[in-house]
């Protein structure tokens, strides 16, 4: 169905996109690559010149940094392994024949609508408050002391509530690839001798792999920029325990006032996030063709 | 009217050509099949035709109005697709409807035609139904009666009955059959199933490769193959092909003998029965000859022959004869 | 699966399932039953469930200190106006792509998922300095621009998940029946796609009512919808829990009903046709 004129009204209709997008990318990140290589405080605003790589050296040589990268990964990994096994686990039980189906979806599926600031103080005030939280009040029932979450484990604590939002979304797209598998296919399984556990390894599993690429795809797209939930909690300590890339970015522009380092951090932030694209998109984007 | 003349049509997508150039004359009113394997480029000449591709070079053109260049609805022609491609949410009625909509025609002209099409399609209670609500056959008939209201030049059908069942299959070839007799507008029609086109054609244009192999009407083909792929594609069962030492009695590189041309009783070949079906009205029988091969035999239903068993055969129709090219002597 | 389980087996399973999922809707739960209840109350150790002093006051209160209703047609304005403005720009792109595909095609879905890769944070002054330069800070026609930009390759992607499943042939018998392009698009693909189209909005306004970084940064009062409303909620106020959790209530719930209502198409939105 292509002749020249449908091809050509095709260019016509892609074009407000591409450039919009281009511009949207290009102009921002053209600036930001521009300033980071000026000398740009805001504290100190008549001092301008060229500093070279003088940006980039302070960030690579700032303890904070390594710390900060392996935060960021640490963070899209913790919590893409949280969310898609429990995805599953959660799926399989769920596909089970159970009362109130309807019901329980929408309970499962009630975290994802709930916006990032209010997950995140919820989480924080109602439930890990060392004095008023729900934990702490478990803890001392039980006897023991109540978990100072933020202060002793602000990383966990930070995963525990993206996960949170997350899980719902890993659980319904894995739900809804299980509930497309042809049930002769298990029964054939079942008749070729393969035990519930065999099953999940050689038929399920194997069933759900695109399913849990399209999760972990899309998840790390929005998880790379996680801000708001560790805006809202630790404020990226205590120290800097729980300062991700995007984080320390924003400490030195809104903090420290320096507009040219933290453009410097943004197009390091911009060069990471492309490595991670480009292995997702590589290793992903075979399990998504056909 | 509709006579449609294609001068050295090419079509190649990127590096390759996938009709290298066909010269072809359709006559106003004939009922054309296009008939080959899959890949032959039987539909891509029909989308040519319909417009839905552009020509890499050549000419098509329509009732002697160079048509190359038009868009499909500038054309003339109405094309009933393989799906066929309707409309799931508009009711019969303006499925039927919608080309003459497109038109602009004026809204009780667009009924009568509508109710006109639907009676000589047997589809007058369903008008107000939706596509999905049809059986195949019915859905079938929508889609032949949204080409007919637009009174084309020509109907282009592209393998309409590939996805019915094989009863409604006949039904709907005869239908098809009876609607250009009352019609009698040039209809262009694409399959691979060479039943079809032995029964419905005028004029079968058997197609290889993107290159025509044969044209002609459908008895010409069958007694008169000009070359191997022909003389092997046309007919049903195909055609038996024999080298070596028996073909060169006959002075020829090959011969092919039909299924229904061997006779079972005296005769020269002999050989051992392999698998036999029975059809009740006919036998089929694959035997291996001594010396020269599997033969396929299409013997009276009533044979008794069963696997294992040793035969005589004769050849009792005649021999095609073919050169070392495939062409037929 | 179509296969008889003994009535035991499914009494645990519908227990366990049950467990599970109330566990997970718990903090939303708990944060509505915390609404309800008086400062005190709210801070009780232990917590205090059916013996607590419930009220609306929390409620009353927050609707009174703050200009509620602004921020909730704020956010009304920029997710659905971005989510508009979005679809007009990507229903054309995503037919293009769908049904003339070209050899770059699949490249350019993926680089267009890949811009949102970006970092926010990364760009975030120079887009403040830009939309200063606009004076576009602070005003709602800046945020929906800024979310459409932000969610458009989703958009497109959804959609041109959606139009692959409409065959092709389709298109091609209007075009022989005669429909121009524009009628093409208008009678045929439109209302074949609309579910697809529905559930592709509704995705995209739950995305842009939930942002909560742009929606910060680039404004200050009058254009801030309840993203930043909530944000000046929890800091000045410390730990007033029982009006901070009428305040969360009062942001999520719109938008809460409207997912839960919406569900089922979202779900397939969700998987970008990935998952059938």
């Amino acid at each position: 169905m292509s002749t020249h004129s449908s091809r050509l009204a095709a260019r016509l209709m892609v074009a407000p996109s591409v450039a919009l997008l281009l511009v949207w990318m290009i102009v921002p990140l053209a600036m930001t690559l521009y300033y980071s290589f000026r000398l740009y405080r805001l504290i100190s605003p008549d001092r301008t010149g060229w500093t070279g790589f003088t940006n980039y050296v302070w960030f690579f040589q700032s303890p904070d940094f390594w710390l900060a990268m392996g935060n960021t990964l640490v963070l899209v990994g913790g919590v893409l392994v949280i969310t898609v096994t429990l995805g599953i686990l959660i799926a399989l039980l769920i596909d089970q024949p159970i009362k109130g189906q309807g019901v329980l979806r929408i309970l499962v599926i009630a975290p994802f609508f709930v916006m990032p600031p209010v997950a995140a103080s919820i989480l924080e005030n109602l439930f890990m408050h060392p004095q008023n939280g729900l934990f702490a009040a478990v803890s001392m029932a039980l006897g023991y002391e109540p978990i100072l979450f933020l202060q002793d484990y602000p990383m966990s604590s930070v995963i525990g509530i993206v996960s949170w939002e997350w899980l719902p979304f890993a659980t319904l797209i894995l739900l809804t690839s299980l509930q497309s598998l042809s049930s002769e296919q298990l029964e054939a399984a079942e008749m070729d001798g393969a035990g519930a556990f065999s099953r999940l390894r050689y038929i399920i599993l194997p069933h759900m792999t695109r399913a849990i690429t399209v999760v972990i795809l899309i998840q790390t797209i929005f998880l790379l920029g996680i801000f708001g939930e560790i805006f809202t909690t630790t404020q990226g300590g205590p120290g800097s325990a729980s300062t991700t890339l995007p984080y320390m970015i924003f400490k030195q522009a809104i903090a420290a006032k320096d507009i040219g380092r933290a453009a410097a951090g943004g197009i390091i932030a911009v060069i990471l996030a492309n490595i991670v694209a480009y292995f997702l998109m590589r290793g992903l984007g075979r399990n998504l063709d056909n | 009217m509709g006579k449609i003349e294609l001068t050295k049509v090419r079509k190649s997508f990127g590096e390759v050509d996938v009709i290298p150039g066909i010269d072809l004359i359709i006559e106003d009113g004939e009922f054309v099949v296009f008939v080959g394997p899959s890949g032959c480029g039987k539909s891509t000449l029909l989308r040519l035709i319909a417009g839905l591709e552009d020509t890499t070079s050549g000419t098509i053109e329509i009732d002697g109005k160079d048509a190359t260049n038009l868009p499909p609805a500038k054309r003339g022609l109405a094309m009933v697709f393989q799906s066929y491609a309707l409309y799931p949410h508009m009711t019969v009625r303006k499925n039927i409807a919608f080309p003459l909509k497109m038109a602009g025609m004026d809204q009780a002209e667009q009924d009568k035609r509508v109710e006109r099409a639907a009676k000589v399609l047997n589809l007058s209670n369903y008008l107000d139904r939706r596509p999905g609500q049809l059986s195949g056959g019915q859905r079938q008939r929508v889609a032949i009666g949204r080409a007919i209201v637009r009174e084309p030049a020509a109907f282009l059908f592209d393998e309409p009955l590939s996805n019915l069942d094989a009863a409604l299959r006949v039904g709907m070839r005869q239908e098809i059959s009876e609607l250009h007799q009352s019609l009698k507008t040039t209809m262009i029609y694409v399959t691979h199933d060479q039943v079809e086109a032995m029964t419905m054609a005028d004029k079968i244009v058997v197609l290889n490769a993107g290159r025509i192999e044969q044209v002609g009407a459908p008895l010409e083909l069958y007694n008169f193959p000009r070359n191997l792929f022909v003389a092997g594609f046309i007919g049903s069962p195909r055609m038996n092909f024999i080298e070596g030492a028996e073909a060169a009695k006959h002075n020829a590189q090959t011969i092919g003998i039909r299924p229904e041309h061997i006779a079972v009783g005296d005769g020269p070949w002999e050989g051992v029965v392999g698998l036999s079906e029975h059809l009740g009205s006919d036998s089929f029988l694959k035997v291996a000859v001594d010396g020269i091969g599997t033969l396929t035999v299409r013997a009276p239903g009533e044979v008794h022959a069963h696997h294992g068993d040793r035969i005589r055969l004769a050849p009792a129709g005649k021999i095609h004869r073919f050169d070392a090219n495939g062409l037929a002597l | 699966m179509a296969r008889a389980h003994s009535p035991r087996r499914k009494l645990l399973t519908t227990l366990a399932a049950w467990t599970v999922a109330l566990i997970i809707f718990f903090p939303v739960l708990w944060m509505i039953l915390t609404s309800f209840k008086t400062e005190p109350s709210a801070v009780a150790m232990p917590p205090e469930f059916l013996s607590a002093d419930w009220t609306l006051e929390n409620y009353a209160e927050v609707w009174a200190r703050s200009d509620y209703p602004r921020f909730f047609w704020n956010s009304v304005v920029i997710s659905v106006g971005s989510t508009l403005l979005g679809l007009l720009i990507a229903i054309p792109a995503a037919w293009a792509m769908a049904f003339v595909p070209g050899k770059k095609t699949k490249d350019l879905l993926m680089w267009m998922l890949s811009t949102k890769m970006m970092p926010a944070v990364a760009v975030m002054i120079p887009l403040y300095l830009l939309f200063l330069k606009f004076g576009l800070i602070d005003t709602r026609i800046g945020l929906v621009i800024a979310l459409m930009l932000m969610n458009l390759p989703i958009i497109i992607w959804m959609l041109y998940t959606y139009f692959k499943e409409i065959p092709g042939e389709i298109l091609e018998a209007s075009r022989m029946d005669g429909a121009s392009l524009w009628g093409e698009i208008v009678h045929v693909l439109t209302p074949m796609a609309l579910p697809g189209i529905a559930s592709t909005m509704l995705l995209n306004i739950i995305l842009a009512w939930n942002e909560a970084f742009w929606t910060i940064v680039l404004t200050t009062t009058k254009a801030a919808p309840l993203s930043a409303f909530i944000a000046s909620f929890s800091a000045p106020q410390g730990l007033f829990y029982a009006k901070l959790s009428a305040a969360s209530a009062m942001a999520i719930l719109p938008i809460l009903i409207l997912g839960w209502f919406s569900q089922k198409q979202l779900v397939r939105g969700l998987t970008f046709g990935a998952v059938k």
